[in-house]
Formats: C-alpha cells, sequence, structure tokens
C-alpha cells in the first residue's frame, strides 16, 4: 500500500505533468501579499526563474506573468494538498522530481536569495517582508474533505452508503446503532477530524470490548466517539476511558450485565478539563456542558455498538439509571487545593498536574443535605448517616462510595483543616457498626450479614472503598454519594489512568 | 445527495453453533452443579443435588469464583470434560 508521502507526491506530480526541475509558486487572489507581489513574479517570469504559478481560486490571477507562463488552476487543491502548504505565497524549488527548498510569505532579502536575484533593488517600493495568508486547503473542514478526496484515509470500517431519501437518524436507530438520542452521523469527514484528536494511529487497538470480547480500534472509538458528540480535544479521554474499563480490574462486563442499577462513572482531572471545557461545577451532574454529556456516552456507544452490549440483552440491570446514557465530569481541583485537598487522581497515585481519569462503578447520586452543621464533626456524622444506606443499611463492605463533596461542605471540613485522609478516618470510626445491628432478622428486617457475625464489629466501607470528589456549584450545602456497585475481586476495582498516552 | 457513514459495530455476524444433542436420559452420566457465587445458589444446587442422587444420578459440584464475570476457561473445560449436562445456578 502507497504511503500518504507517495501519494502526496503522485499528486504533485500528476499536475506538474513531468517536471523535475524548476520554481513552483502557489498564489491565491484573496491574499494581499499574493497581490502585493504579483509584478515581482511577472519580472521573475521574464527572466525565467519561475516553472510554474498555480493559483488556489482564480485561474486568471496573477495577470502580470510573462507570456507563455501559464498559471495552474489549483481550485481542486491537488497540488497544493500534495506540497503540504499551510501558507501562501509559497516558493518551492523543485530538483530531481523533489522539494529540495521552500519560502513563504514575502521576504524580499529571503526571495531575492532563493532566487539569486537582486529584488529588493528591482522593486525597492516594497516592504521589506510581509506575513502571507492562510492556503486554502487549511479552510475549514477542507483538510478532511481532501483527505477523503485524494484518497489519503483507510478506513476498515464498512462504509455504509445511505439512500437519498432515507434520514440519517432513522437509519442508524433502525440499524440498533444509538442509545434512544439522536446521534450525529458518523460520517467519514467527522471520523476523520475526530482521530486527528489523537497521535495515535487509527487501526490501533485499544481494547477487548464486552461482552462479546472484540478488538476495538482507535478508528471504531473515533467513530463511536462522534456519534455522541464528542468533539475531537475529548477523544484522549474517550481512548484512555475505553482502554480503562475494558481491564479485568474494572470489569465492564460484569458491569453491564449486572441485574444492579450501576454503570461507568468518569472523574477527569488534571489539565485537559479545563482544556476541552469540561464543568466541574454549577449543575455537575447534570446536562448543559458538551464534554460532560459526551465523553461517558461515547464508552457507553463502544460497549452497545463495538462490544454488543444490549439492554435486554446481556445488560440485565432490574432498573438501571439515567447515567448509564454516559456519566462524566471534572473535579474542582483548583477549589479544592486552596481548601488543602489534594486531587482525586493524585490521592489515586497520579502525580499532581497530570491528566487523568477515573472510573468508578456507580449508581446515580443522591442527595446529602445538612444546611445547619458548621463543624466538621456535625457535617462528618450527616455525610455517615446518608452513607450508611449505601446498597442497604445493614449491608456493609461490599459496596464502595464515591462521595462529590460540594464547595460549601468542603469549606466547613476545611477550616477545622481537615483533609481527604481525615475525613475518611473519623467516618470510618462514624460507620463501624455492631455486627448485631446488621445480622438478618435485626430490626425486623431479613436482609443482612450472616446470624454468625452478631459478636463482630463492620466498618459499612472496605478500607479503599470510600472515595471522595470535590465538585459542584458554590452555593448549596449539598454534597452526593454516588453508591458502588459489587467492589474489589469480585466485582469492580475503582481504576485511574494516565490520559497522555492517548493524546 | 445521499450520505456515508462509517460502522460503528463490531461488523461480526454471530456464529450460530447448533445445540448439543439433549440427553434421552440421565441415566449413567454425571451432571455437573455449577453454583455462581450468588447468595442461596448453594440452598438450591443442595436440593438438586439431593433429588437427583435419590435417582441414582451422579453429580459433581462446581463454583465460579464470582458471579460478576465470566467462568474461567479452566474451569468450563474442567466440566466439559468431566460431565455430560450441566445445572447453573443463577440465584436471581
Amino acid at each position: 500500500m502507497p504511503t500518504v508521502t507517495d501519494l502526496k507526491a503522485l499528486l504533485v506530480n500528476e499536475t506538474l505533468k513531468g517536471l523535475r526541475d524548476g520554481v513552483i509558486v502557489v498564489v491565491k487572489r484573496d491574499c494581499a501579499t499574493c497581490g502585493m507581489v504579483a509584478p515581482v513574479l511577472g519580472w521573475l517570469t521574464t527572466l525565467q526563474l519561475i516553472a510554474v504559478v498555480a493559483s488556489q481560486d482564480d485561474p486568471t490571477f496573477p495577470e502580470s506573468l510573462a507570456t507563455g507562463v501559464p498559471v495552474v488552476d489549483d481550485r481542486e487543491l491537488a497540488l497544493s494538498f500534495g506540497l503540504d502548504l499551510d501558507t501562501v505565497p509559497a516558493v518551492i524549488r523543485w530538483a530531481n522530481g523533489v522539494e529540495v527548498e521552500r519560502v513563504v510569505g514575502w521576504s524580499s532579502a529571503q526571495w531575492s536569495t532563493f532566487f539569486g536575484v537582486d529584488i529588493t533593488a528591482e522593486f525597492p517600493a516594497l516592504p521589506a517582508q510581509r506575513p502571507g495568508c492562510g492556503s486554502k486547503t487549511q479552510d475549514l473542514g477542507v483538510p478532511e474533505a481532501l483527505a477523503i478526496k485524494f484518497g489519503i484515509t483507510h478506513f476498515h470500517a464498512r462504509q455504509v452508503a445511505l439512500a437519498d431519501a432515507e434520514d440519517e437518524m432513522e437509519a442508524m436507530y433502525d440499524r440498533g446503532w444509538t442509545d434512544g438520542l439522536p446521534v450525529v452521523a458518523p460520517t467519514p469527514a467527522r471520523v476523520l477530524r475526530m482521530l486527528a484528536g489523537t497521535s495515535r494511529g487509527a487501526h490501533e487497538v485499544v481494547a477487548i470490548v464486552p461482552p462479546d470480547l472484540l478488538s476495538c480500534t482507535v478508528e471504531k472509538v473515533a467513530i463511536n466517539a462522534v456519534m455522541a458528540g464528542c468533539r475531537p480535544e475529548y477523544f484522549p479521554v474517550v481512548l484512555a476511558a475505553v482502554e480503562a474499563a475494558c481491564t479485568t480490574t474494572f470489569n465492564a462486563h460484569g458491569l453491564l450485565a449486572t441485574t444492579y442499577f450501576s454503570g461507568p462513572v468518569l472523574v477527569v482531572n488534571g489539565p485537559i478539563a479545563n482544556r476541552i471545557g469540561m464543568n466541574s461545577g454549577v449543575n455537575v451532574f447534570g446536562q448543559g456542558n458538551r464534554a460532560n454529556s459526551t465523553i461517558g456516552r461515547a464508552l457507553q456507544l463502544v460497549i452497545r455498538n463495538v462490544g454488543g452490549g444490549l439492554p435486554g440483552g446481556v445488560d440485565r440491570a432490574t432498573m438501571g439509571n439515567p447515567g448509564k446514557v454516559g456519566f462524566a465530569f471534572a473535579e474542582a481541583e483548583d477549589a479544592a487545593s486552596a481548601a488543602g485537598w489534594v486531587s482525586l487522581a493524585t490521592e489515586r497515585g497520579m502525580s499532581p498536574g497530570t491528566s487523568a481519569v477515573t472510573l468508578f462503578a456507580g449508581e446515580g447520586p443522591r442527595a446529602i443535605v445538612d444546611q445547619k452543621s458548621r463543624t466538621a464533626e456535625s457535617l462528618a456524622k450527616s455525610f455517615a448517616a446518608c452513607l450508611r444506606t449505601v446498597a442497604h443499611p445493614k449491608l456493609p463492605l461490599a459496596f464502595d462510595a464515591l462521595v462529590a463533596v460540594s464547595p460549601e461542605h468542603l469549606r466547613t471540613f476545611a477550616a477545622a483543616g481537615w483533609d481527604r485522609a481525615r475525613l475518611r478516618e473519623e467516618l470510618f470510626a462514624l460507620l463501624t457498626i455492631p455486627g448485631s445491628d446488621l445480622v438478618q432478622g435485626a430490626g425486623g428486617i431479613t436482609e443482612g450479614v450472616s446470624p454468625a457475625f452478631a459478636e463482630v464489629s463492620f466498618t459499612k466501607f472496605r478500607p479503599n472503598g470510600l472515595q471522595f470528589v470535590h465538585c459542584g456549584g458554590d452555593a448549596g450545602m449539598f454534597s452526593a454519594v454516588i453508591g458502588g456497585w459489587v467492589n474489589g475481586q469480585e466485582g469492580s476495582e475503582p481504576i485511574t489512568v494516565d490520559i497522555a498516552p492517548w493524546m | 445527495m445521499s450520505l456515508t457513514l462509517l460502522d460503528p459495530t463490531s461488523e461480526r455476524s454471530g456464529t450460530a453453533i447448533a445445540l448439543t444433542p439433549r440427553l434421552a436420559s440421565l441415566e449413567g452420566i454425571t451432571v455437573a452443579l455449577l453454583d455462581i457465587s450468588k447468595p442461596r445458589g448453594n440452598i438450591f444446587l443442595d436440593q438438586l443435588e439431593l433429588r437427583l442422587n435419590e435417582r441414582k444420578i451422579n453429580t459433581k459440584r462446581y463454583r465460579k469464583p464470582t458471579y460478576t464475570k465470566p467462568a474461567p476457561v479452566d474451569l468450563r473445560q474442567l466440566i466439559a470434560t468431566e460431565c455430560q449436562a450441566v445445572i447453573e445456578a443463577l440465584a436471581d
């Protein structure tokens, strides 16, 4: 298979019709610098120093060329694309069929050196230098269109041509590709733009996706990310999440198949969260932010479309939760740091400043309301009382929790000097429960632990079973609990991965 | 103009595998009783084992390490080589 470089060289050679040596100049009329240098080009053609002048937008421009030097019509942009132009005017020396020298924009000194004549003396009125303009190959949406048009891309995915009368939304829904909400049509141009969001190759394998356990390439993830509504800059987060979800540690297979409520919950940390505009503040778990709304959805579409995980098929959730459409948000790291709290990702072993995503097998958020506590001790007791109910007040150890601590609640803990470790320690003390309260039958409830444990004390959570994340709007003395699914080896272990390898 | 889309699926079509022929009788065979490690699955299998053994049908007990993950390949292989039928207690 020819390489991209081979194909581009072919485009250039086809346009130049066998030209081996000489200077190629590319201009466009819609460029003030090109207009300014038009007389210079005319003079250089009379000196026979230019072999070809190509115009990107108007083959009658420039009118100043010496008789017998035709303007190559490059409105199709084959030559410009083949030359990888980003700026016009561009003067390029071609020797023995390959490029040996290039100057872009206008500089009388550089042009004089390039052509070996004193242009400054001939055109004393011209400025010493002036920047060029963007090549038309770089206009919005054009690079992808050209790559597709000139066959530079090699999609492995099957191409599905819809009939003229087909409505693409209905066609995608009918094929079972959607989660029930509208999706963005994964056209080759959109997928190509998504692929530009990562430096990784389109055909690299990201993960073996359950439940069908099929290998999934960067290209397949890109198609689903387009459908979810992601922008290309979100793509590294999606790739990292797909890789992490499909590990045995996180166990997306069991999480999909379970009758329980839970689905993957993604928490993004590090500079990428701000860079892609993720929400960590007002309405953090709600609607309205594109990155939050689409990143988790892309992961779920991969599991649906590549893994074959369909609700009612392998997904046996009794009730599920609305977050299974996609659940992603960012931590308010700067505010946490100002209060003396490290980030979730840092606590979980990432270096500060690393862009990372943490996956937690969680259900929907539920409220912790406490508008009256002004001491850390009192507030911690409210947290403990609410946390006791995760899964069931009488079931200890089996379910983790992710606690979203709001700004107003963090303020109270921070004022008392409580960091994450201290809050966890206090909650564990408050959530140490005598077995007699938990055994089957206690409180008139049959659910509970074996009667053999009546004399033992339990902590509600296993030692690493309580995670904290700081997020939410500035106003409101409300925090939230996101209850977990079966934890540890038997179920799902939270996982935090570096996003950098997917950038 | 018609629209071209890239297929988001795995593009694999399922392979049809014929079911093993139904056994004419349980006489002389060994029945695997597979506990997937869900609560009370063992109680269900205890009862089945009693009933089968009363009819002089051999049984062997197996257990998945966790119900949240597929049975390990080794366990599936072991059951296939030691038994001719499987009863799995899903327990939900």
